[in-house]
């Protein structure tokens, strides 16, 4: 039995889960219960198997087969030529103010959210390790992860509404008239509106996880630099940048995602329609929209699209998690 | 020494000066919706920012609270009757798979289990059409059921991972001498791996209960009787009209609903923080 539990320890085991062993019955004599042992550890895996089986992937294999049917059931490519070439994904007219299409939104988002919120977290989790008080510092930031993003969508709009918007009446007191106005009513600020305001809403993501990062950097290596008369910037490019590089791509994959999902806020700050001419409208608010009209075939193939962005970000992390 | 000593109290003035201006920034749109939301709806006509005069009232609240179509506190009910077996049910299930992946292996464990992983980063969306669908064919159309349903598959991916590495971590000695004593795998995992995993159980569910209660999408798709609905879904119809917003109750409602996370992050931060770590960097 000793020997046993030494072999389990190093995973050598050669039943399955189906009870079959790999290479043969060489040892039929003990198939009986191995049988037995494999059925009882299948009720391990058996719920959630099932549970992700029915409503996870049987849904997203529905998904990616609607989305090359036609409406009348016959297969077709024309969902993906509709959407791509309809104006409300990509505006053929590529010129300010918005709409630029959702797919040009939600890059937007990503070429402006993410940079800031990555940068801006990572200089505030630097200063917060000098700052007394850090840590009520860091939770004010931290807010608006908590914050249900419909609630967030509401505050944005209460931000930048003329009356109890606060932003509005600051461009105001400094006299800049032109921003002294409800942003989301105006095509032209509307969306850089919702996506600088998704930086107060998401910054403590990147701050919480660099902080948490830092802390695993052994002090020796600052000190040791130290002696040497390393100056300041070339410690942070040479020891702390490379040592919070598994932060960086966990924190560039989870905003990509959170920028390509983004579905709540908009919905609470603009309404389900995307705003004024679909100026905020982003991919999963057009999905959606599909959905509700019933167009079940352009909704799955928005979804698909976006789904594929989605891996794309994820393959990224993934790729370079495991490259040494 | 004399000389650099004043440099180095400037530089950490300069910085504490920083972030105390940074985290004001951060909170200026709390104050401002807690402002709105604790008076009468004339003395915030010219900014929230104008404190005088300042006569706090829960009126706000409590028309949130009674509002006779789009109630808050329905809301608050509805969505405690789909997040707490929408976090218990995923968090046993998970952490039986997730106990699996970490100690049994058979073939294609590693594809299942990358697989399952990856399923993480697949949006709502592309799951939306066909659970419509299901929904309808069970008729769980505005039944909480089938939220509880949906959010216990959905939170599985990354229960499981967050178990699995966990478990992994685990020194595996007592398991061995209860498996000499002849304790079968359930057992084992029922009496001794259970017990440990508590503060694991903790951080998991603390995210799983707050995605469950701050999900906006799945609720809108499945849920259209307002006396069914979560209180997400309460939120954007409390500012009805469509040129006056009644910022009075909306900010209200939206306390009412960002308190529970707030009071479960407030509580259990550590739990929290941990969860929110372990499942990025470790993933």
């Amino acid at each position: 039995m000793g020997e046993t539990g030494a072999v389990q320890r190093r995973g050598l085991r050669t039943f399955t889960l189906f009870g079959r062993r790999r290479g043969g019955f060489r040892l039929g004599g003990h198939f009986g219960p191995r049988v037995r042992k494999a059925t009882f550890r299948s009720v391990f895996f058996a719920p959630a198997l099932l549970l992700l089986l029915f409503l996870v992937v049987y849904p997203i294999l529905q998904t990616v087969y609607l989305s090359f049917m036609s409406a009348t059931g016959a297969p077709t490519l024309g969902n993906y030529g509709a959407v791509l070439s309809d104006p409300e994904t990509i505006n053929p007219n590529l010129s300010w103010p918005p709409p630029l299409g959702t797919l040009i939104h939600n890059a937007l988002w990503v070429t402006i959210h993410l940079p800031i919120s990555l940068l801006f977290g990572l200089w505030m989790a630097l200063i917060l390790r000098e700052v007394k008080g850090s840590s009520i510092v860091k939770s004010a930031i931290f807010l608006g992860m908590v914050t249900p993003m419909i609630v967030g969508g509401v505050i944005l709009r209460f931000l930048f509404e003329t009356g109890p918007g606060i932003v509005p009446s600051f461009f105001d007191a400094i006299g800049v008239r032109s921003l002294a106005v409800s942003w989301l009513n105006y095509r032209e600020t509307a969306l850089l509106g919702l996506i600088f305001g998704s930086v107060w809403l998401w910054t403590g993501f990147s701050l919480i996880v660099y902080s948490a990062g830092l802390t695993t950097i052994p002090q020796d290596y600052f000190e040791a630099a130290k002696i040497d008369g390393t100056p300041p910037f070339r410690m942070f490019f040479r020891i702390t940048l490379p040592l919070l590089r598994p932060m960086t791509l966990v924190i560039i994959t989870m905003t990509l995602l959170w920028e390509l999902k983004i579905f709540d806020i908009v919905y609470a700050a603009a309404g389900p329609t995307g705003g004024t001419r679909g100026s905020v409208d982003v991919l999963s608010l057009q999905m959606f929209n599909y959905f509700v009209q019933g167009n079940y075939n352009l909704a799955a193939a928005v979804a698909t699209l976006l789904t594929l962005l989605t891996l794309v970000a994820t393959v990224f992390l993934f790729r370079r998690m495991v490259r040494p | 020494m004399k000389r650099r000593w004043p440099k180095i109290r400037l530089r950490t003035i300069v910085i504490h000066l920083i972030a105390w201006a940074v985290a004001l920034v951060w909170i200026i749109p709390f104050l401002g919706v807690f402002s709105t939301a604790t008076r009468p709806a004339s003395e915030v006509t010219f900014g929230w920012w104008q404190v005088n005069p300042y006569h706090p009232t829960l009126d706000n609240f409590i028309r949130a609270l009674t509002q006779p179509t789009y109630s808050v506190s329905k809301g608050y009910l509805n969505s405690l009757i789909i997040a707490v077996p929408g976090t218990l049910v995923p968090l046993f299930v998970a952490a039986l798979a997730g106990y699996g992946f970490s100690r049994f292996s058979f073939p294609m464990r590693d594809y299942i289990f990358l697989a399952i992983v990856l399923i993480m980063s697949v949006p709502s969306q592309m799951i939306a059409i066909p659970i419509f669908q299901i929904m309808v064919n069970l008729q769980l159309v505005d039944n909480q059921l089938s939220l509880i349903l949906l959010h216990t598959a959905w939170g599985l991916p990354w229960i499981i991972l967050f178990m699995r590495n966990f478990f992994s971590a685990l020194p595996l000695e007592v398991e061995e001498a209860a498996r000499v004593d002849g304790a079968s795998d359930l057992r084992i995992f029922f009496r001794i791996v259970l017990p440990m995993a508590i503060p694991a159980f903790a951080s998991a569910g603390i995210l799983q209960f707050m995605w469950v209660w701050n999900d906006f999408f799945f609720a809108l798709i499945l849920i259209f009787n307002p006396d069914k609905m979560p209180a997400t879904l309460m939120v954007p119809h409390l500012a009805s009209g469509q040129y006056t917003t009644d910022w009075g109750v909306l900010t209200a409602g939206s306390i009412l609903v960002l308190l529970i996370p707030l009071a479960l992050y407030v509580l259990l931060q550590k739990y929290y923080i941990r969860g929110m770590i372990g499942w990025t960097i470790k993933g």
